[in-house]
């Protein structure tokens, strides 16, 4: 994994700084993958209404939100190599914070969410400054904590409901025209967010601000030997990576009817999506797709199936342990490797 | 990808169950077989299953002209809101249910009503009291158990016989229904002149209650209410006798509620716990078992004494077959018109909806009773002491 | 004024047994730089196993603890050659990672072998009343028990070969390798003992509250937050930690309400963390 990294580091690294903003824009819309991304997101979000199936499109919503919480972990995770084992707080501030709005001030739906994301890039900046001084394990052990403190004010926040949470009544959704078209305007809202991210991924790693990130992740201590205004930049793209799992967390909540502190600060999905980037291989753009739509698929299959619902942690654990010991580089990390066209097509 | 998954678990279902000729109706629900609801889940489960075995014995139900064996499809909700609007979209679209039973506790029913109101599925609410989710403007959504703001309501009778100038102590768990409960229950009790000494409320997972109990004992309180579910609930109960917390009266929500709760022992005498449902009960069914005939037709298939949640979910199942056979059809319109109507006695107690449009299907014909955990001839038994006309045993204060 | 008192010493005497967990983890963390994301799950088979034993053989639970040791051993050690090995030395992602799939698979074959419904072990003992404030006994023998584990870990660590062993590789692995340790067997060792360790506790915390298989998910937040603030691989820290927090925890609950107590631990978390990453009792690193 570390040395497709330092390939990638080095066909980024190839461009010449100065250059039109159109040029740039040009650039990127002569290369074949910004254009898959386009068309993936089309895909996922035509493809319930093509097959005129309900199921599929709560099964490929929640594949949506997880493939929006991994590839935005993924620009801490794969990008900076900097752990983010509470990543789930953006979602859960910014469900509360779009949901409230959305409800209590009756806000229009988009610019609730809008809000929601501003509001935790904002406080994720603030906090950067703080906790991104920790390097490793003390980051990963912060960024628990920093969870699990906002976890335990939320549950005390009476504004927002207490433990008990915002409960949403069907009158929320009239003004998206009740609740059967405003739960197909969440997905639609919601796939858009996915296909945002994947975009950021990509705009991000072909960018000079990207290389200063993927140089923090290779080596600190030299990238800032060499330039790169490391805690700057780390803010900065801890930021980043709050603002849409904040928007797909009030997208998220809105269509669930309800938000409480357990679901929307549960540590497990935090860990989840880390184990989507895994399995799909962190670091790259599509692993983390493929991660959560196998990781979706699998949890789905586990939990339908009757022989294997009652030891669906269990596999789930089992795989995730082979592919730590065996897989560092994910699947796609394996797949290159062993098929070096792929590289242009998934990156 | 996808159609390989959904053609292995076909394959699965097919293989489980066989293939049947008669008229079936297709009841679906997600239970929470792992994860923090596992225990009370289960109960309501067995509850769920008897009747299901019961009517199919009998040869299903009969509506117009036809009879329909009962099928169950339910999947695991793990204890979480996460699948639950997937699960419910499955069960309706693919698996076709006609019926639905509500997932257990008030969040996860919340959820799951979004789903089932836009495709104007009946859904049957076994296990969530908390009012707020039926005052959300469903009209599909019915409530079998006693809301929540009344469960209390017994405890404070009590005291208002036995100790007019009581000290209370409320200390719940931070959870919608208890605290929904508690709250309730503080502006009763400060309307009946009651002092509330403390307010204290702690998270699910507490297992240290000690600084809690030296607030209690620094209070001065002389009763406690509140609680939550089985584990916090046994749990106070057993370091309040450690700590030798000299209370007068303590009622806890749920917890003393379950057979298991014996195991306390000592710590147990003297705890009360509102009840939706007691085997002792004496009441008179309009149709179906008495309560002594459930119980035991309980006991004998699952070696285990029925709680309210088993009695909760085999009653909540008859009502909507009640339904059913009065709609003589099992359109779901018809059968929420003859849920509206429903005004009847089961083993369980009474029945009865609300049809205000601004608290659709909240249950208001139901009614608690008190049981208290007091010694006899040396065991521990749990006897119905309120209200008077169901009682089995004096009040031990 | 009393009250405060008592919920002081009662908070002090629960902070030991929380010491006591948070010295398996930081033991591991010292020795190999391994956040071990079992260590919840471990706390609960610790737990189980004083469960099963007192409810099989009749003992008392105390009687029960050298086997909990022998059993948390020998399940580290297994753990260790299982998932810890191939990871050591990787990024920081692989071992969490690898600990937290066992956590899983922890969790989910005693979920499925024994619900999650609730246990107790039934253990009394006579309790101190002071006033109308009661100390209970299984409380400060739990106390006394932890602590006079950690002078037992203590004296290993120093005064035998193998305990050197493992400090030698703590401090330098190499060095230690180049001096004729097998260093891999003594990485094994310490996961061993960090895993009895944190069966210990569990047995411990079984005999003063009821759990359930999820039960460890809360205690291994909180011997983060011990570990913390006794500084990361400090194992002597790491039960002044305890104590610590257990002191704050009881000072704080007379003044606000029990529901804030999580607000206030994890603020100190992250601000020790970030203004002190060493730990409050750094200077007690031998």
């Amino acid at each position: 994994m570390p040395s497709s990294i330092s390939q990638d580091v080095a066909k980024a690294g190839t461009f010449k700084p100065q250059r039109s903003f159109a040029d740039e824009i040009y650039r990127h819309v002569r290369e074949p993958f910004p254009w898959l991304i386009v068309i993936f997101t089309a895909v996922v979000g035509l493809a319930p209404v093509v097959m005129d199936d309900v199921s599929l499109r709560e099964s490929l919503l929640l594949a949506a939100v997880y493939v929006t919480l991994a590839s935005n972990l993924n620009l801490m995770i794969g990008y900076a190599e900097y752990v983010n084992f509470g990543n789930i707080v953006f979602f859960g501030l910014g469900g509360y914070i779009g949901v409230y709005l959305a409800t209590s001030w009756h806000v229009n739906l988009v610019l609730s969410v809008l809000a929601g994301g501003v509001c935790v890039s904002a406080l994720a900046y603030l906090f950067g400054r703080g906790i991104l001084g920790l390097r490793g394990a003390f980051f990963a052990l912060a960024t628990i904590g920093v969870n699990e403190a906002i976890h335990a004010f939320v549950t005390n926040f009476e504004p927002w409901g207490g433990a008990t949470g915002i409960y949403l009544s069907m009158d929320a959704y009239e003004p998206l025209g009740g609740p059967m078209s405003g739960l197909w305007f969440c997905y639609y809202l919601l796939v858009l967010v996915m296909g945002l991210s994947l975009l950021l991924s990509y705009a991000i790693k072909t960018s000079k601000f990207g290389l200063g990130i993927l140089a923090i992740g290779q080596n600190e201590d030299a990238a800032a030997v060499l330039g790169v205004p490391t805690p700057r930049y780390k803010a900065i793209i801890y930021a980043i990576s709050g603002f849409l799992p904040a928007v797909a967390g009030g997208l998220y909540f809105f269509k669930s009817g309800i938000i409480e502190p357990n679901g929307a600060f549960d540590l497990t999905t935090s860990i989840e999506a880390i184990v989507m980037i895994m399995l799909g291989g962190a670091g790259t753009i599509t692993g983390p797709v493929i991660g959560a739509f196998l990781y979706e698929e699998l949890r789905g299959f586990l939990l339908f199936s009757e022989t294997f619902s009652h030891l669906q942690l269990v596999l789930a654990g089992a795989l995730l342990l082979i592919i730590v010991l065996f897989v560092p580089g994910g699947l796609l990390g394996w797949l290159r490797a062993r098929l070096p066209w792929l590289r242009k097509w998934l990156q | 990808m996808r159609k390989g998954f959904y053609l292995l678990a076909a394959a699965a279902f097919l293989a489980a169950g066989p293939a049947l000729a008669e008229d079936t109706v297709t009841i679906g629900f997600t239970a929470s077989q792992t994860g923090k609801l596992n225990n009370d889940s289960t109960s309501q489960l067995r509850g769920f299953e008897l009747w299901r075995d019961d009517v199919n014995a009998k040869g299903g139900i009969k509506a117009g002209g036809k009879s329909y064996k009962v099928k169950f499809v339910s999947y695991d909700d793990e204890s979480q809101g996460t699948r639950v609007q997937q699960l419910y979209t499955r069960l309706i679209t693919q698996d076709k249910a006609q019926f639905l039973f509500s997932p257990y506790s008030s969040g996860l029913v919340a959820t799951a009503a979004i789903i089932s109101e836009q495709y104007g599925k009946v859904m049957m609410s076994i296990g969530g009291a908390e009012e707020k989710t039926y005052k959300l403007g469903n009209k599909y959504l019915f409530q079998t158990y006693t809301g929540a703001s009344q469960y209390l309501a017994g405890a404070l009778d009590v005291l208002k016989h036995k100790n007019p100038k009581a000290k209370i102590a409320f200390v719940y768990e931070d959870d919608p229904f208890s605290k929904a409960v508690a709250q309730a229950t503080r502006e009763l009790a400060k309307k009946d002149g009651f002092t509330v000494a403390l307010e204290e409320s702690y998270s699910s997972s507490t297992t240290d209650f000690g600084p809690i109990i030296n607030k209690v004992i620094s209070s001065g309180a002389d009763a406690l209410l509140g609680g939550g579910h089985y584990a916090d609930g046994s749990t106070l109960a057993r370091q309040l006798h450690d700590q030798k917390a000299k209370l007068k009266w303590v009622t806890l929500l749920v917890a003393p509620d379950s057979p298991n709760f014996s195991k306390l022992g000592d710590s147990a005498v003297g705890i009360s716990v509102p009840s939706q449902w007691e085997p002792q009960v004496t009441y008179k069914p309009d149709f179906g078992p008495t309560p002594a005939e459930f119980a035991k037709e309980f006991t004998a298939k699952y070696k285990i004494a029925p709680g309210y949640h088993a009695a909760g979910g085999y009653s909540g199942a008859m009502i909507l077959q009640h339904a059913i056979e009065k709609a003589g059809s099992i359109d779901p319109k018809k059968v929420a018109a003859e849920l509206n109507k429903t005004d009847v006695t089961t083993f369980f107690g009474k029945c009865k909806f609300s049809t205000d449009p601004k608290s659709h299907g909240l249950q208001i014909g139901h009614t608690m009773v008190l049981a208290q955990w007091q010694m006899k001839d040396g065991k521990l038994v749990k006897e119905v002491i309120w209200p008077d006309n169901a009682k089995t045993a004096n009040i031990m204060y | 004024m009393i009250g405060i008192l008592a919920s002081v010493v009662d908070g002090v005497l629960v902070g030991a047994v929380y010491g006591l967990a948070a010295m398996g983890l930081t033991l591991i963390w010292g020795v190999m730089n391994v956040i071990n994301l079992s260590h919840g799950a471990i706390i609960v088979l610790g737990m189980f196993v004083v469960y099963f034993l007192t409810g099989a053989t009749g003992v008392s639970a105390y009687v029960g603890i050298p086997v909990v040791v022998v059993v948390g051993f020998v399940a580290g050690i297994i753990i260790y050659w299982m998932s810890v090995n191939r990871v050591i030395g990787r990024p920081i992602l692989m071992s969490l990672l690898a600990t937290f799939s066992l956590n899983m698979i922890i969790i989910g074959l005693a979920t499925a072998a024994w619900t999650t419904s609730p246990y107790n072990v039934p253990v009394s003992l006579p309790g101190i009343t002071v006033q109308n404030y009661t100390f209970t006994g299984t409380h400060i023998m739990a106390a006394i028990i932890a602590g006079a584990i950690a002078g037992i870990l203590y004296l290993f660590l120093h005064y035998t070969r193998p305990g050197k062993a493992i400090r030698a590789v703590a401090s330098n692995r190499d060095a230690a390798e180049l001096n004729g340790i097998p260093t891999r067997q003594v990485l094994a060792m310490a996961f061993g003992l960090g895993v009895a360790l944190a069966c210990v506790s569990g047995a411990l915390i079984a005999t003063l509250f009821p759990f359930t298989v999820l039960s460890g998910g809360a205690y291994q937040l909180k011997s983060f937050v011990v570990t913390v603030l006794g500084g990361l691989g400090n194992p002597a820290g790491a039960l002044l930690g305890g104590i610590a927090l257990g002191m704050v925890e009881g000072l704080a609950t007379p003044f606000t309400p029990v529901s804030w107590t999580p607000i206030i631990e994890f603020g100190l978390f992250v601000l020790t963390l970030i203004a002190f990453p060493r730990g409050i009792f750094a200077f007690t690193k031998a």
